[in-house]
């Protein structure tokens, strides 16, 4: 078994008076695919937005690839460049074209020159099967091709994790198909994902490890097969059988 | 030149005193003058607006014509021409009138603007539900389109109230008593700035509060607009 | 004479027009660089308050929200009287040209911070995040994500408003400035007749027209779907 790669302790998150982290321990190890579930105001997105801290944790410690990354001297700049994220709402520029989305931070942040950087998107751009849209506009796009730019936004730059924040909750059911198998296959290449999602069926093929959060806690946590045919918490048994019923 | 003369300048209290009751006179104009211009420009802009839904381009284009000329004459170059031009064609008119035509005209165009935006923003199928019911084209409009409309375009009839009332000011110009007049003639009487300046303190006391509400209207606007 | 020759006399008289229209266009370049210098300046000082206040340094903007408040709550022209006539009260001379421009200049820079910042505060969160989780700086997500888009956002209410300050011009009329309507209005005094009026109606209409029609398809071209 490799070491953590990711490794959040003790991380609580208070927004005002809200309390919505409860002190979450999570360890991901390299080439895992974590699959985080809850009911919406479990705090799971929020955990995972702490991870590159765009979320500020109010308390605890959380590491990324041997980084602390709640350290005040962390170039935090630098760190998210090793984790890439991918949002609910795409969160494409839609002044730039698909391959301006891409090579971006590779220009900005990674400091290659142009062409360097446009034939580096252009591969993230093949890996999503998305090389004949590079000069579209993500308006030109439909929702599932402007989410796998966006997924070959955050893979260009070559990250150790990668974070999904419910990437195909706003797309439409026959559009969801498409994200999945680029999420497949980079899973196949042996990335580290961190996954917030409603996709079970993706979930029971896929993932290594099935976490299930509520009211801020990691309620149980386990091989899919564990958590989806045999829970033993009450609240992870009943969320299952809420979902089972659709 | 030391603080305190900068204050006998601009702010001293003595000048002020004197200059008070010709100051005040001159507050009365100014909001005199905005009650009538206001509802007299809505009024304008309200007819053009509704020219502005009739589909026949016989309409449409001298309407545009209309719009866009009184949109590109300054509003001052249009008062000085009433005010010093009507004369000459043998139509003597007072600086009252002049204004109230000037304004009509200017204001009227941008008020025309405003609401066709806001007649447009309202869907379609409002009207089309109406007339279902029974109601004539005119009821439809004045009771069903109109009152959306106008909400729908509230922050630009806030904004462009705002406008006109400053552009009271240039009332002015044609030696009509209202706020800057009546300061402009203080302060060549006193050979003192402070009349000038009690004219934009009172000026921005009075309109400020409307400048905080369309600061706050116009983001959400803006939100809206992607 | 007929009333009709008696007008076409009055307002389109040939040889008073000759007279004067050079007088109108020399007028005409001097609003041309009046307004271009009012452009120049109040754009780019607007811009830079908006950038200023992204910063959200608390007490600096509350500075600037209350100097954009308070250019926009005054009008033009009681700020150019006040730097015209009032600021010699404190030793310092402005000429009516360096006074129109100034005061046009900081109206223009507060209404430009105004819809910029609302520009900028309806660009979502998640661009800012987006660009933030890929390790772009504050800076770099500012000027290469959140600003572009800011820009085509405010581009139409901007257009707007900047033909509708630059119309101000004619207020330096007031100050002694012989831009088309300070030429125009010397030339009825001294003609004692309205032609050069009619010339500088038309030499607005030559300027202005075009813009307006501009800031018409402006709006449409960069309307954003709702």
């Amino acid at each position: 078994m490799s070491a953590a790669i990711v490794e959040a302790r003790g991380v609580h998150k208070h927004f005002g008076g809200l309390h919505v982290l409860k002190g979450v321990d999570l360890a991901v190890r390299e080439r895992e695919l974590v699959f985080v579930i809850g009911p919406s105001g479990s705090g799971k997105s929020t955990l995972l937005r702490c991870l590159n801290r765009l979320e500020e944790p109010s308390d605890g410690s959380i590491t990324v690839d041997g980084i602390d990354m709640l350290d005040r001297r962390t170039d935090i700049n630098k760190a998210r460049q090793r984790i890439g994220m991918v949002f609910q709402s795409f969160n494409l520029y839609p002044h730039m074209t698909a391959l301006g989305n891409v090579a971006l931070a590779l220009r900005r942040v990674q400091g290659l020159p142009r062409a360097e950087a446009e034939a580096r998107a252009r591969q993230a751009l093949e890996r999503v099967h998305l090389a004949d849209r590079a000069g579209h506009y993500p308006g030109q796009l439909s929702g599932g091709q402007q989410q796998r730019v966006a997924i070959a936004r955050a893979i260009a730059l070559e990250p150790r994790v990668m974070l999904f924040d419910e990437p195909t909750s706003a797309l439409d059911p026959e559009l969801v198909g498409g994200v999945l198998q680029a999420m497949r296959e980079l899973r196949e290449s042996g990335m580290t994902m961190v996954v917030v999602s409603h996709e079970m069926g993706f979930a029971r093929a896929a993932a290594d490890r099935v976490v299930f959060m509520d009211g801020g806690r990691i309620v149980e946590e386990g091989p899919p097969e564990a958590i989806f045919g045999n829970p033993q918490q009450e609240r992870t048994r009943a969320f299952i059988g809420q979902i089972e019923r659709h | 030149m030391s603080f305190d003369e900068f204050l006998q300048a601009f702010f001293s209290l003595e000048i002020l005193q004197q200059a008070w009751p010709i100051l005040w006179a001159g507050l009365l104009n100014t909001l005199l003058l905005s009650v009538v211009v206001v509802p007299l420009g809505f009024l304008g802009g309200l007819i053009l607006a509704l020219l502005g839904t009739v589909h026949s381009r016989w309409v449409r284009w001298p309407l545009i014509a209309w719009v866009d000329l009184f949109r590109s004459l300054p509003p001052l170059v249009l008062l000085v021409f009433v005010y010093a031009g009507l004369p000459f064609a043998g139509l003597e008119v007072t600086a009252l009138t002049a204004v109230a035509i000037g304004f009509f005209l200017n204001t009227g165009a941008y008020y025309g603007e405003i609401l066709r935006a806001g007649i447009e923003s309202v869907p379609r199928g409002q009207v089309e539900a109406a007339r279902c019911t029974g109601l004539t084209a005119a009821q439809a409009m004045a009771h069903v389109v109109l009152p959306q409309a106008v909400r729908n375009v509230l922050p630009d009839l806030i904004s462009n109230t705002l406008e006109v009332v400053k552009l009271t000011s240039i009332a002015s110009v044609v030696a009509l008593p209202e706020l800057l007049f009546q300061a402009r003639q203080a302060q060549s009487v006193t050979y003192n700035a402070t009349p000038i300046m009690a004219a934009a303190v009172i000026y921005f006391i009075l309109l400020w509060p409307v400048v905080r509400l369309l600061s706050r209207l116009e983001n959400r606007q803006m939100a809206g607009r992607r | 004479m007929t009333n009709w020759d008696r007008f076409l006399d009055s307002f389109f008289n040939a040889r008073v027009a000759a007279e004067y229209l050079p007088k109108i266009i020399e007028g005409f370049w001097l609003t041309i660089l009046l307004a271009a210098c009012i452009i120049l300046a109040g754009v780019a000082a607007g811009l830079a308050l908006a950038v200023l206040r992204s910063l959200g340094i608390r007490v600096l903007n509350w500075a600037i929200i209350f100097v954009v408040d308070l250019f926009r709550a005054l009008p033009p022209l009681v700020i150019i009287a006040l730097l015209y006539f009032g600021l010699p009260a404190a030793g310092l001379s402005l000429s009516g040209f360096a006074a129109a421009w100034l005061a046009l200049s900081l109206v223009l820079m507060a209404f430009t911070e105004e819809i910029f910042w609302a520009g900028i505060t309806a660009v979502p969160k998640g661009q800012w995040e987006a660009a933030r989780s890929t390790g772009l700086g504050f800076l770099d997500t500012f000027t290469l994500v959140v600003l572009p888009q800011a820009v085509r956002m405010v581009i139409p209410p901007l257009t707007n408003r900047t033909i509708a300050i630059t119309k101000g011009t004619a207020l330096a009329s007031v100050v002694a400035v012989q831009e088309i309507l300070g030429a125009a209005q010397a030339g009825v005094s001294f003609s004692f007749n309205p032609t050069p009026l009619t010339l500088g109606a038309v030499a607005y209409l030559v300027l202005f027209l075009p813009v307006v029609i501009l800031g018409r398809w402006v709006e449409t071209r960069f309307a954003w779907k709702r």
